[in-house]
């Protein structure tokens, strides 16, 4: 008996820039990085120097906690550099790519025993792409997950759709819910939409989800199918990554190959590409942005969650989307509040734009408006369907107040939860950032 | 505008720290976004905004009070032209005096309370917030037409400074600035605040209007409901007639500026409620909460409480009850944060605003008061809300706190 939800809140929002369904070539570049702040909670430590000869998969930093718990190279090179930050903190490791295509393989085979299967996905660098709650960081290889959540459809504005990039992949996926099904005593969820090709994995429950976005995020997944409590921790990842667990599982590689969606109002061929994990971008945007000489914003990732880069940027975690659209600080638009609102993109029925259901919009980069105190009431809980009441949780975590943090729900949700709430937000506040600071401060106060 | 913007580009370096205007960079940074949509684009965080910002907020709230405001402008006309003794209504004229007679008000609220915004976001190196646009008409409309301007210039500084500012200004506020400049001028000038004579302009102003002869008596509706004395109660106009439900509704009667007209105030609510800027929970709930209250108390009618003797219908449409529902009961900031909370807000305060009117006869209205009494208990009400969704959550929990 599969579970079956329909959200009722959220948002769909309407972008122009869709990438059609075709698939090019692998696109090889000559760059590659690994930037460890992709992933919260890993404190990166050097495994290479400048320098170095790496295989594909072969470790380049650990966890300073977690000796055991790897980032790996995507291809085959010589490390270029080791970009250090403030405190020598590491920023990014560079590969210089040989094209030899020599990789580091572990023994093929399903796991047999838990401790088996945690070593082959910390070794693999795979277990830092999946996600813990409470704190929405890299999964702590201590803990025992009550349950693991797998959401096999993106939801975000102009995202990839896995049905495409995972087409023919069942093989893969069931292999990676058996990987997963020895790490939790839970169950493992796989959230679809209806009549997903994704349906009725073995070893896996399937929910089926309807409803607006963010109805595509494992956390909101979960929220609606088991809460995190205070006390548990329960895992979340994509269904891209659980067929990379599959694909290591079955063959002993790690799978490096990424499927890149290209999208955005200022991208002339959408289209969707393949590439490795960490490339660098501008081959892949070189002669595909749109001749309007606007100045642009390259996102890697979606509109709401997604990483800003310049053109000389890498691909950033989790690697499947690059959206380009307009910056917007080049315009000068005469008293935008008074504007009736036909190219208005809003959820607010004060521009007519709101009333055009069908209508694409390209909107930029602005804020389209100042920073104030909270006036409105009610608007984040139109676009969070998790039962938290948004504002006072974000007044607890504002006001870092522990107790009301954790009464409030601050263990269910992750930024990218709330990035609806800051994209609808009258007073502009940096919802994402406000949440990240709250999980950031609990994490150091309470362990 | 190219030019305008050049021109904006070209001072702006006044204005930054250094520049020898520095002292005024928040009036201007408050004209620059006025003018043009800010550029700064989200430098971390989500990379679109939604459209809506604080300013389009503000300004539909003022949209969608014009029609009271022009109504009011018509209505000051009518009442003085009545109160003149004259039989023709010269609409242009009408228009006219009741233009001039509350632009002064209009702008001392506005200058008066911008001013001290404008002074408090210096200081505090904040931009100008845009809350006060509201206030700033809501003011002359809930005053009756003939207080003084100075009175209106002591309560407005008196609200923004001690209503708004010292809590930390828009969005902060507990009590609604409107209304605190309203109670002020209500409980420090009593006399010259109420009774008969104010609600009816009885000057000309600048050559405009008659001079109405001294004695003349105006009181509003409620006015005559409250001093009202056994049990015959007949509600008239100005001039002696009756006043039916249907002048009520249409609002030319005696009253506050623009509070008089149910029709305008219903298109008022029509604005904020398609526009989706105000709750239609509040809203909703404080009529309800004010017809339960209206209906049992014409249901258990006594000549002791005059008042108990309105029909439902009429106790909704007098007064400022009305207005209040639709525009003051709704500011989000001061009112209930929680969707149920919304609820018992609003209804309390219908209920309110009919208890006080009906049983206390030493206050005509209500309304100001009830919003005034649940804006203290606006955070009471969320907090419950907020402790259910706790236990709610608390009930789950296997580990306990």
């Amino acid at each position: 008996m599969s579970i079956k939800i329909t959200l009722k809140r959220g948002l769909d929002i309407n972008l122009k820039g869709e990438a059609s369904k075709t698939l090019s070539e692998v696109i090889k570049t000559q760059r590659y990085a690994i930037i460890p702040d992709d992933y919260p909670g890993f404190t990166p430590k050097s495994d290479v120097k400048e320098g170095d000869t790496v295989l594909s998969g072969s470790p380049v930093m650990h966890d300073k906690t977690h000796e055991d718990m790897k980032l790996v190279s995507p291809v085959a090179g010589t490390v270029e550099s080791v970009i250090r930050g403030e405190r020598r903190k590491i920023e990014r490791i560079v590969i210089s790519a040989d094209n030899s295509g020599k990789a580091l393989t572990h023994k093929p085979g399903i796991p047999q025993s838990r401790e088996n299967a945690v070593q082959l996905l910390l070794a693999s660098g795979l277990w830092a792409m999946m996600r813990q709650r409470p704190y929405d960081i890299v999964p702590s290889p201590g803990k025992v997950p009550r349950d693991i959540f797998i959401t096999a459809f993106d939801s975000a504005p102009l995202a990839p759709d896995y049905e495409f990039i995972l087409a023919g992949k069942r093989t893969e996926l069931e292999a990676g819910v058996k990987v997963l099904s020895l790490l939790t005593d839970g169950r493992v969820y796989i959230g679809t939409r209806p009549g997903s090709q994704f349906s009725g994995i073995s070893g896996a429950e399937t929910a089926e989800f309807n409803g607006p976005h963010p109805a595509g995020n494992a956390g909101i997944q979960a929220a609606n199918i088991a809460p995190v409590n205070k006390g548990d921790t329960v895992w979340t990842l994509d269904a891209i990554t659980l067929a990379r667990i599959g694909t290591l599982a079955l063959t002993g590689e790690v799978p490096m190959e990424t499927t890149v969606a290209i999208t955005g109002s200022e991208v002339k061929k959408r289209h969707y590409l393949r590439t490795f994990i960490g490339a660098e971008i501008a081959p892949m945007i070189n002669g595909n942005i749109t001749e309007s000489g606007c100045h642009r914003r390259i996102i890697s990732g979606n509109v709401l969650t997604g990483t800003k880069l310049d053109t000389d940027g890498f691909l950033r975690y989790p690697y499947r989307h690059i959206t380009i659209i307009p910056e917007g600080d080049d315009i000068a638009e005469f008293m935008g509040w008074a504007s009736p609102g036909i190219n208005k993109m809003s959820v607010s029925r004060s521009f007519i734009g709101h009333f055009l259901r069908h209508k694409k919009f390209a909107p930029d980069a602005r804020i389209l408006g100042s920073r104030r105190a909270m006036i409105m009431s009610g608007e984040y809980d139109k676009v969070l369907p998790m039962d938290i009441m948004a504002e006072y949780l974000l007044k607890a975590i504002i006001s870092r107040d522990i107790d009301k943090m954790e009464s409030l729900g601050i263990y269910e949700i992750a930024p990218e939860d709330m990035a609806l709430c800051e994209y609808v937000d009258t007073s502009k506040l940096e919802i994402q950032k406000i949440v990240r600071d709250g999980l950031d401060f609990l994490r150091k106060e309470l362990e | 505008m190219k030019s305008l913007r050049k021109y904006l580009d070209r001072i702006k370096p006044n204005f930054e720290s250094g520049g020898k205007l520095h002292a005024f960079r928040s009036v201007f940074d408050g004209f620059e976004t006025f003018l043009f949509t800010p550029r700064s684009t989200s430098a971390s965080g989500v990379h679109i905004h939604d459209s809506i910002d604080s300013k389009r907020t503000m300004i539909i709230v003022v949209l969608a009070l014009l029609p009271c405001f022009f109504f009011g402008m018509y209505n000051t006309g009518y009442q003085h032209w009545l109160a003149a003794g004259e039989t023709q209504f010269p609409f242009w004229e009408l228009v006219l005096y009741g233009f001039l007679a509350v632009l002064p008000k209009l702008v001392v609220a506005y200058a008066v309370g911008l001013g001290i915004e404008f002074i408090v976001a210096q200081w505090r190196n904040e931009e100008i917030q845009e809350g006060f646009l509201v206030s700033g008409i809501l003011i002359p409309l809930i005053c009756p037409i003939e207080t003084p301007v100075w009175m209106i210039a002591i309560a407005t500084a008196f609200s923004v400074i001690f209503a708004k500012e010292v809590f930390g200004g828009t969005g902060f506020n507990i009590f609604n600035p409107a209304l605190i400049t309203r109670a002020f001028l209500f409980f420090a000038y009593p006399a010259q605040m109420s009774g008969d004579n104010v609600f009816v302009a009885t000057g000309p102003v600048l050559g405009v209007g008659h001079q109405v002869a001294d004695g003349f008596t105006g009181a509003t509706p409620l006015g005559q409901v409250a001093t009202c004395t056994g049990g015959d109660l007949s509600v008239t106009g100005i001039t002696g007639n009756p006043i039916s439900t249907w002048d009520a509704f249409i609002g030319l009667i005696p009253g506050s500026f623009g509070e008089t007209s149910t029709l305008c105030i219903l298109i008022g609510a029509a604005i904020l409620l398609v526009s989706g800027i105000a709750s239609w929970r509040v809203m909703l709930s404080v009529f309800a909460g004010g017809a339960l209250m209206a209906w049992l108390a014409n249901t258990c009618q006594t000549p002791v409480y005059p008042a108990s003797m309105l029909s439902p219908i009429d106790q909704l449409m007098l007064g400022g009850f009305a207005f209040a529902a639709v525009f003051m009961a709704t500011d989000p900031v001061t009112g209930a944060r929680t969707n149920t909370g919304k609820y018992i807000y609003g209804f309390m305060i219908g209920v309110m605003a009919i208890l006080i009117r009906t049983y206390n006869t030493g206050y005509p209205e209500g309304a100001m008061l009830a919003i005034l009494l649940m804006n203290a208990f606006a955070p009471l009400i969320d907090y419950c809300v907020v402790q259910s969704n706790i236990r709610r959550r608390m009930r789950r929990a296997k580990v306990k706190a």
